[in-house]
């Protein structure tokens, strides 16, 4: 293992899959000196062809990395902060999400779409969105969202070589975040859940940057005796619901814990599909712990206010203990 | 310029090209006249009357070359050289059509052909265009990419950005407007300020507004800017003026409460029907005896039936391929 940060984990599987595959491409605004530093020093090393700064121009990107993979490459499209994707929304929605399906199977759409997202830095609304349930909801793409550097680094590395559109996006603010990361070649698959922490007593669901203070909820609640078990889904579409599911089957209680807002997010989507699966075996009903209808305001203790912390978390927890 | 000998064309090379325009008339008037029995299952839009553009550009690409087509995309799927049997069965919504049914008239592809596909978004085919002409740059094996969009899909701000990232970058794309006259039920005069044309001006990208229903024009228009673009000096926009002689949609009839064209000004169009103008061009210059259009006629009245019985005898899909194809 080697101490990584957040950052360095996924420019070491950027760095690793171009040098595995020479049609692995990428482009996007300013990666070459890379704002967020996931990029750096890949275009020294993989030159200008595969690596390329773009102008500012979300609409012809997004559609642009459709025809690359749609004419042979494995095109990473940088859309730096996740609310640019709204710009670029057309050609995700509209051609990448449907191209394959529409023209009967006849091509494979291997691209990426990667991203910052979430709150908690002031970057204020236009900047802060969690906007994967957007994603997760068009249905031809997929959407990833790594909680650790290990995570992080094997499901890039996973996205890169899957042959359809994904969604790949990191908690802003959370790039310098350490971990553990194995040092040899690894992948983690998309679509697989992973049980953080087991525990019998509550299967607390937690996505994102949103696993971190589960965790720190469940170390909580396990000094009162309360025994949580946290699963981080990692791939949101397609999501591992058997996993969430058996994990509510045993425990029969279910929190979800999702940075985005509260109408139609992934943790409403989490807790739907596990009543549908788990109805006989719960015990209370399950809840939610989001964010609030409104954007994301800047002034810090606004911003902290609408953001899930362990204390919320843990508050969500011992309700569904009550009966 | 517009004698045999100036212009670059063979009369085998003009029977060519009469024969492509042919087929896609033909096809189309055949789907026209399905629309009216009620035997097609969604809309299509006809490109009659337009068909001298794809077939002017195409006859410069092989399969290695791509396009991005519109909404109005038999005409370039035919003229990339996309099977009639595949289109029909897929207009007719059938598994054995190019997309299994899938897609429909909007969304004709047929990507080892080069043909990226028709498609509903105005104007999006041109990222996708963008796309494939940065890969084809990167196989440095002088393939170019096209895109065709309409005028209305020219207001769409794509392609402000494409025409900067194709310039910037010297990618081999060539950007085919065709302009025939509506954007919908929009004159495109009251929805477009200046020539279409110069929009490519400021970024320093060589234009030309040709006559769109010269296919002789259009060939010799595109010939400049695929040499440019196979060359890898960069994009070209060609501005097409043309007329669709049929409505925008073949159901536009069923909801539109009045007109938005005069019948006089449609006539004036039908004269200068690019099928005929080139008929008219072979046999004032006696390129091609009418017997050879003849036998075209009758082998594209061949290739036409032996299409649409393909599609009738081709299955529906099964039920359950809705649920395929959305991952690979
Ligand atoms: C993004 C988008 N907006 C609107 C429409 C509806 N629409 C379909 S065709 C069309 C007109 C397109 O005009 P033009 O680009 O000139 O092509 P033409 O139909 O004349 O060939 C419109 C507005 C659409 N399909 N996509
Ligand atoms: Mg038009």
């Amino acid at each position: 293992m080697a101490r990584r940060r957040m950052i360095q984990a996924i420019n070491e599987a950027l760095a690793e899959e171009m040098a595995r595959d020479p049609r692995v491409i990428l482009f996007g605004e300013d990666v070459e000196i890379s704002i967020m530093g996931d990029t750096r020093g890949l275009h020294a090393t993989f030159g200008p062809d595969r690596v390329r700064n773009t102008p500012i121009c979300e609409t012809v990107m997004t559609g642009m990395a459709v025809g690359a993979a749609a004419a042979g490459y494995r095109p990473i499209c940088h859309m730096m902060y996740g609310n640019f994707l709204y710009t670029g929304m057309d050609a995700i929605a509209n051609q990448a999400a449907k191209l394959r399906y529409m023209t009967g199977g006849q091509i494979k759409l291997p691209l990426v779409y990667m991203g910052v997202f979430g709150a908690g830095r002031s970057s204020a609304a236009q900047h802060s969105d969690a906007m994967h349930p957007v994603f997760m909801n068009l249905g031809g793409i997929k959407v990833v969202l790594p909680a650790s550097p290990a995570d992080a680094k094997g499901l890039l590395k996973s996205a890169i070589r899957d042959d359809n559109p994904v969604i790949f996006l990191q908690a802003a603010g959370r790039g310098g975040e350490a971990g553990e990361v194995p040092e040899e070649e690894y992948t983690i698959p998309l679509g697989v859940a992973e049980v953080k922490r087991p525990g019998r007593d509550v299967t607390l669901v937690a996505i994102g940057a949103m696993v971190r203070p589960a965790l720190r909820a469940a170390e909580a609640l396990a000094g009162e005796g309360v025994a949580v078990e946290v699963i981080d889904p990692r791939t949101l579409m397609p999501l591992d619901a058997e996993t969430i599911v058996a994990s509510v089957r045993r425990t029969g209680r279910l929190v979800v814990v999702d940075e985005a807002r509260d109408t139609c997010s992934a943790a409403s989507h989490i807790v739907a599909v596990a009543t549908e699966g788990a109805w006989g075996a719960l015990k209370a009903a399950p809840r939610r712990v989001t964010v609030p209808d409104v954007a994301i305001p800047y002034s810090p203790p606004l911003e902290k206010a609408l953001l899930p912390d362990p204390e919320r978390i843990a508050a969500a927890v011992r309700a569904t203990l009550e009966r | 310029m517009r004698t045999p000998s100036a212009i670059n064309l063979s009369a085998e090379d003009l029977l060519a090209l009469y024969r492509r325009m042919l087929l896609i008339r033909r096809i189309e008037e055949r789907l026209g006249e399905d629309f009216k029995r009620g035997d097609l299952p969604g809309p299509v839009h006809l490109y009659i009357g337009e068909e001298a553009v794809a077939t002017g550009v195409c006859a410069h690409l092989t399969d290695a070359d791509w396009i991005a087509s519109t909404h109005r995309g038999h005409g370039h799927f035919l003229a990339k050289g996309g099977d009639p049997r595949l289109l029909v069965a897929e207009v007719y919504g059938r598994a054995g059509g190019v997309c299994r049914g899938m897609g429909g008239s909007m969304h004709v592809a047929d990507f080892s052909k080069g043909i990226l596909g028709a498609n509903g978004i105005v104007g999006g085919g041109i990222a996708l265009a963008v796309g494939a002409a940065l890969a084809a740059q990167l196989d440095r094996k002088g393939a170019v990419s096209v895109a065709f969009f309409g005028d209305g899909a020219a207001n769409q701000g794509v392609l402000m950005e494409a025409l900067n990232v194709s310039a910037l970058w010297k990618l081999p794309l060539v950007l085919v407007c065709e302009n025939n006259g509506f954007s919908e039920f929009s004159p495109t005069a009251t929805v477009t300020v200046g020539a279409i044309a110069d929009r490519a001006k400021p970024f320093g990208v060589p234009s030309a507004a040709v006559d769109g229903n010269d296919v002789i024009a259009v060939w010799q228009a595109a010939d400049a800017a695929v040499r440019r673009a196979r060359a890898g000096e960069g994009p070209t926009l060609i501005e097409c003026r043309t007329y669709r002689l049929r409505g925008h949609v073949e159901s536009e009839a069923s909801f539109l409460a009045g007109s938005y064209r005069n019948d006089e000004e449609v006539a004036a169009w039908a004269k200068r029907d690019p099928i005929a103008r080139l008929a008219g061009y072979l046999d004032e210059h006696g390129l091609a005896p009418a017997s050879a259009r003849e036998a075209i006629e009758a082998e594209i009245a061949a290739a036409v039936a032996d299409a649409v019985a393909f599609a009738t005898e081709s299955p529906y899909p099964p039920a359950d391929q809705a649920r395929q194809f959305m991952f690979a």
